[in-house]
């Protein structure tokens, strides 16, 4: 049983190693890890180099970094599971983060996220059937002297109402 | 680097400054409104009026009243014009010349300003946060000089001591008691960590800090590392806070070119090496001993304490951690002498505080103000009072870890006792105004959602007692509990406070708490009639169907 175990996770990572060799991401990803010296203590600014390239964290990427930092599977996964920042789903073609932080939150954010939940028909950390819109929410962007803000494709825009953000995402769609 | 390479750098800036400055606030608020293009276009405008000898546009970091952004500075005639766009960025040139603007001006001198004393943010808004020569030229990396060659490492930790600097962070533990703690315990290697992991939501001057003077944190830093013995140091930084980082990256290589930063610094024996570390999203992670596991590249779980990371710190060796706000007031007190420093502010609270001032007040924005200075000069002065005619029911200060003061209270002065003293903290400074229309129950309920979904879960009172109060604090909400609900809410907070591992949950319960104290009512007005109700002991389930009218 436990040798069986140990056979499948080899093949696994083999598996992700292969399909590493044919991408030029994974080399990105290799250099980044290299100038860190391959150091266990780099996990973090390596899972956030690795999202950045790959969109997000998946299990083949997972064990290619834990097999190139020698560390246990288990570890990477759980620190990519601990932190809000990662993500293990694919994200659609476009992102809003609403922030409810408490400036924006007391400023009607949550207006504004139940009107785009309504409008898309997703909750938080969910994206559209149609991959179109992922929808998130921030703690806080700490853009607290312009609230409420919500960030659009990475775009942090100040006084927003629950009319502007459906027209954003409502504009999203016609494309 | 020597010191007159210093000097020649000030007088080489300082001779080349041209005779108007137009500064652009570019800090993250005013970047999101355009203030890139604004900039863009002010430069045009300036070569095209063929004032590049006589007019310099000057990217700078924030100016502090962020609701009327973007912000542009013109000095001489010490104008601030606001909510400029690319469009009317140009006929701020012309005003120059003596043409006219449409562009809107406030006040400099109004209350807002006038009010506001400034130590940390006094170079925020003034020099341009991506040049080292800015900084050098407003005295900047002197205060580390002169504790390098005029002072012993426990003279520089003794007159920490005598300035009564207080963490800013929150919990406010003095600051020289740390550094001589850290400075006495014995290590082969010692570490010196910038705590930017600016979680609570609410808040953002150390956002702003670094964003707009980056170079006085690291200054602070290298003193710190000089007074305790370390010869690294982290930055432990948001990730949500892209510009901060990308200004972090560019001070640390500019100073590392000067020879700021690196070996032999200013000729001297000491050596000192600053990185980044880039956070992930987990508030858990301003706690310090959560922090250093995530600095080591682990889960930001914290541990017990003790042993404190002063003397078992980052890889079991010695760390002194503190808060951004902290090392910016470091350079200014050992430019400046500890004896000024500790002349402002009260008697056990000494220096500034900066506040992120939001939610429904008129002015939002950064404030600096000395300690002791009262919450209604800040609300009602500073701030204008609530917008559109509201009434200003509570200010919320410390986040979730702190509470809410109702308006009765204004005249308290902002220290780290009196907040106590009110069931809030002083915490990191934000300062989130609150109005009639805002729900009080519903804000505790808020923050408890926060505390449930930021606990790490390695504690039983935190991770279990958070989400037992949340389903409580919801129940109440959907007027589905009975007073049974509310007795048994009060249990919980006061058992999660004093059982968790650490501060995140041992502070969780205060946002409810504090509500609890000043309006009980709006708590007992969703309660069910019958008192006793149906809920029973250990029933946290919502009962079915309860008056749902």
């Amino acid at each position: 049983m436990v040798a069986t175990m140990a056979r499948k996770k080899q093949g696994r990572l083999r598996a992700a190693l292969e399909h590493a060799s044919g991408d030029n991401r994974f080399k990105i990803l290799e250099v980044q890890m290299k100038k860190h010296q391959f150091r266990q203590d780099a996990l973090i600014e390596v899972l956030h180099k690795a999202q950045e390239l790959f969109g997000c964290l998946e299990d083949d990427l997972l064990l290619f970094v834990a097999s190139k930092l020698k560390l246990p599977p288990s570890r990477v996964y759980g620190v990519a599971t601990f932190y809000h920042f990662f993500t293990l789903k694919p994200q659609g073609r476009h992102t809003c983060v609403v922030c409810m932080g408490t400036a924006c939150y007391v400023k009607g954010a949550d207006k504004i996220l139940a009107a785009v939940e309504e409008e898309t028909k997703i909750k938080p950390g969910e994206t559209t059937p149609d991959n179109r819109v992922s929808l998130l929410t921030a703690r806080c962007i700490g853009a607290c002297g312009i609230a409420p803000a919500v960030v659009y494709d990475g775009r942090v825009t100040a006084r927003q109402t629950a009319g502007a953000a459906l027209d954003q995402i409502r504009n999203w769609g016609a494309k | 680097m020597i010191h007159s390479d210093l000097l020649q750098i000030k007088a080489k800036e300082l001779a080349g400054r041209k005779k108007i400055t137009l500064r652009c606030c570019m800090a993250a608020g005013c970047m999101s409104s355009g203030a890139q293009d604004i900039k863009q276009q002010l430069e045009q405008a300036v070569a095209a009026a063929g004032l590049q000898d006589t007019v310099e546009v000057r990217r700078v970091g924030c100016m502090k009243l962020c609701c009327e952004g973007p912000l542009v500075q013109a000095d001489p005639p010490n104008a601030l014009y606001v909510r400029v766009t690319p469009e009317t960025a140009p006929s701020l040139i012309a005003a120059l010349q003596g043409g006219r603007t449409e562009v809107a001006q406030t006040d400099p001198e109004a209350a807002f300003f006038k009010r506001q004393l400034f130590i940390v943010l006094a170079n925020s808004g003034v020099i341009d946060p991506e040049r080292i020569e800015c900084y050098i030229a407003a005295d900047g990396y002197q205060a580390l000089h002169e504790v390098l060659h005029e002072m012993a490492p426990k003279d520089v930790v003794a007159a920490m001591v005598q300035s009564g600097l207080r963490g800013r962070g929150g919990a406010g533990f003095p600051t020289g008691l740390k550094w001589g703690t850290v400075a006495k315990s014995p290590g082969a290697k010692k570490y010196v960590i910038c705590n930017a992991d600016e979680g609570d939501p609410g808040a953002f001057m150390d956002r702003s800090v670094l964003e707009s003077d980056p170079h006085s944190v690291l200054e602070g830093m290298a003193i710190a590392a000089y007074a305790v013995g370390a010869d690294q140091g982290f930055i432990y930084v948001r990730a949500e806070y892209p510009l901060a980082i990308s200004r972090l990256q560019i001070a640390i290589r500019q100073a590392k070119q000067m020879g700021l930063l690196g070996a032999g610094i200013f000729e001297s024996p000491f050596h000192f090496n600053v990185d980044l570390r880039i956070g992930a999203g987990a508030f858990v992670c301003g706690e310090e001993t959560a922090l250093m596991a995530s600095v080591e590249g682990k889960r930001g779980a914290p541990r017990p304490r003790p042993p404190f990371p002063a003397e078992s710190g980052l890889w079991g060796f010695p760390t002194l951690i503190n808060n951004v706000e902290t090392f910016a007031n470091v350079p200014p007190i050992y430019r400046r002498g500890a004896e000024w420093f500790a002349g402002i502010g009260t008697e056990k609270s000494k220096g500034t505080k900066v506040f992120a001032l939001a939610g429904k007040i008129k002015n939002t924005g950064l404030i600096e103000v000395p300690m002791g200075t009262p919450l209604r000069v800040i609300v009602e002065e500073m701030g204008g009072g609530a917008p559109n005619g509201g009434q200003i029911k509570a200010v919320q200060t410390g986040g979730p870890s702190g509470g809410c003061i109702p308006a009765r209270h204004l005249d308290t002065p902002v220290d780290y006792e009196s907040l106590g003293k009110l069931g809030s903290i002083m915490g990191s400074g934000g300062m989130i105004v609150m109005d009639n229309d805002t729900n009080m129950v519903e804000i505790a309920r808020f923050f408890m959602e926060f505390c449930m979904d930021e606990s790490c879960g390695k504690c039983i009172p935190c991770r279990a007692g958070t989400a037992q109060m949340h389903h409580l604090l919801d129940k109440i909400i959907r007027r589905q509990a009975a007073a049974s609900d509310l007795a048994k809410l009060e249990e919980l907070c006061d058992m999660v406070k004093s059982t968790s591992l650490c501060g995140l949950g041992q502070t969780a319960p205060n946002p409810t708490l504090s509500t609890l104290r000043f309006f009980r009512h709006e708590y007992e007005a969703l309660l069910l009639a019958q008192a006793g109700g149906p809920s029973g002991h250990g029933d946290l389930n919502p009962p079915p169907a309860a008056a749902a009218t």
